[in-house]
């Protein structure tokens, strides 16, 4: 278990970050290829989620089903952990060729969730372009890897943990155990 | 005192897969969710993950196995690891070489995971215990004894189309005595809390210990087929019928045999399953086994998940292990089995 919080952003400060993906979102839709939204689970599925819905209500042009990617099997860790547990399978329910896929995580720590991520989607098809959108960006990333939209930038160091509840939409901030 | 079971590691984590007997509902879920995760592979572009890039598994078949060599060549491919398939019913052990030289031989040409398909009960159990500590063994079906992944496979078509296996009456028809595949699907079934489990055959048929096996034994195939939501019809091996163990096809399909009359006293939503290959008119009718309710062909498509999930969470243990030797860590490493 974690330690408790040194600091916690409540409900209306979280909500404040997504909303201010939306727009440049809605900039970036605009001028590329048809485009659709792939949350990693499990964190990134419900920002994508509550993205997708903001994006339809604003009458943006987005594919109408939503994909999901459990990126255990893509893991670079598995010859030192051994493969994670896997909850649910990834489901993509659209053809991602030719696509402009947002890609859509909780928070971007060292980068190598995305890596997986990426490798997972060139499975699926070869997308037209990919923008990487998440709600919290950390600074203390391993690989060169940036979101394209970030709801905020918290700087942190290996030492800290960031969660994020999507039930409250509370994000607290903490030093690791 | 018992030696401890050869399927942990020293870290306590699943090294080998060798029988169901000794595993808890947790390690078989774990697999079981983990081939969920796997079969969506099939629907992409690219049918491969790159999670065992780099390792080499070794099929090892002292016995004849079409079916079973294929599914797990094709589940180490979709892992991205290299196979060989190496056929020792006409190598050197034909030639005199014994058990122990062959297993050095394979270390030597770097193996990662033996697969060992023997006719002899314990062969895979007597190879783990012999093998070098960073090789992962499967079973693959020794003898009269163990198919555990034929077991996951079974019992992860079940939870595809039934969920929950607590309310599930699951009945094993044919030759129980001789079946490994009825072994490990009791164990299987048992480990996962199934509602009721019953076997249903002729009495030559039935092992001297199926008393103790938690199941209930029925005489009539009727009767047992009462209430009953899945059904698995067992290979009716034709050496049985060679050594008068059963008197004839006809006799025991006319007793025993699943024909669409019979499978109308089960539920009406009862699954039909067969491990393969169907002996049909024997132990099945084919418009049976082509039936609407019928699994069968369901149960080799998701036999590669299943395996992929096998070999990928063994493999990853044993790497983790020694991973965690060499940094020297006392940590041990999370969310192993």
């Amino acid at each position: 278990m974690n330690s408790s919080p040194d600091k916690i952003y409540d409900r209306g400060t979280v909500t404040q970050w997504l909303n201010g993906m939306v727009k440049p979102l809605q900039q970036r839709i605009a001028t590329g290829a048809p485009a659709a939204i792939i949350g990693i689970r499990r964190g990134g599925v419900d920002v994508a989620q509550y993205l997708y819905t903001a994006l339809r209500a604003q009458g943006t042009a987005l594919d109408e089903n939503m994909g999901q990617l459990n990126i255990a099997f893509y893991r670079d860790d598995f010859s030192s952990m051994g493969l994670h547990p896997v909850v649910g399978a990834s489901d993509v329910p659209f053809d991602v060729t030719e696509k402009h896929i947002i890609l859509v995580d909780d928070v971007l720590g060292t980068g190598r969730t995305v890596r997986a991520a990426m490798n997972e989607i060139f499975d699926y098809g070869r997308p037209a372009q990919i923008t990487l959108a998440v709600l919290i960006q950390r600074t203390d990333h391993e690989l060169p890897i940036r979101a394209d939209v970030a709801g905020q930038i918290l700087c942190t160091n290996p030492g800290e943990y960031i969660d994020w509840d999507a039930d409250t939409l509370q994000v607290s901030v903490g030093a690791k155990s | 005192m018992s030696l401890p079971d050869p399927q942990f590691n020293a870290a306590g984590t699943l090294q080998h897969f060798i029988d169901l007997q000794g595993l808890d509902a947790d390690t078989l879920t774990r697999i079981l969710d983990t081939a969920e995760g796997f079969t969506g592979i099939n629907d992409r572009k690219i049918k491969q993950v790159p999670l065992l890039r780099g390792k080499t598994v070794a099929n090892l078949f002292f016995e004849n196995s079409t079916r079973t060599r294929t599914a797990f060549e094709l589940a180490a491919k979709r892992l991205s690891a290299d196979i060989l398939n190496i056929d020792l019913v006409t190598s050197s052990t034909s030639k005199g070489e014994s058990l122990l030289d062959t297993l050095r031989v394979l270390e030597s040409l770097q193996c990662d995971m033996f697969i060992v398909r023997h006719a002899d009960s314990g062969a895979a159990h007597f190879i783990a215990r012999h093998v070098a500590p960073h090789i992962n063994i499967i079973n693959g079906g020794d003898g009269q004894h163990s198919h555990p992944t034929q077991g996951m496979l079974d019992v992860f078509t079940i939870r595809r189309h039934k969920g929950d296996f607590s309310n599930l009456c699951v009945v094993i028809i044919g030759d129980i005595k001789h079946s490994r595949v009825a072994r490990s699907d009791i164990a299987a079934l048992t480990i996962l809390g199934a509602g009721e489990v019953r076997v249903v055959g002729p009495k030559t048929l039935m092992p001297s210990d199926v008393e103790s096996m938690n199941v209930k034994v029925f005489s009539s195939l009727d009767t047992a087929l009462k209430g009953a939501d899945v059904i698995i019809s067992l290979r009716l091996q034709k050496e049985r019928m060679k050594n008068a163990t059963v008197p004839s096809s006809g006799e025991f399909y006319r007793t025993y045999g699943l024909s669409p009359q019979r499978l109308a006293l089960a539920k009406p939503d009862a699954l039909v399953m067969h491990p393969g290959p169907t002996n049909r008119g024997v132990e099945i009718a084919g418009s049976v086994a082509d039936g609407a309710q019928s699994v069968i062909l369901e149960q080799v498509t998701y036999g590669i998940a299943v395996r992929m999930a096998v070999m990928s969470i063994i493999m990853g243990n044993s790497d983790a292990m020694s991973a965690s030797r060499i940094s020297n860590n006392t940590t041990t490493t999370d969310a192993q089995l």
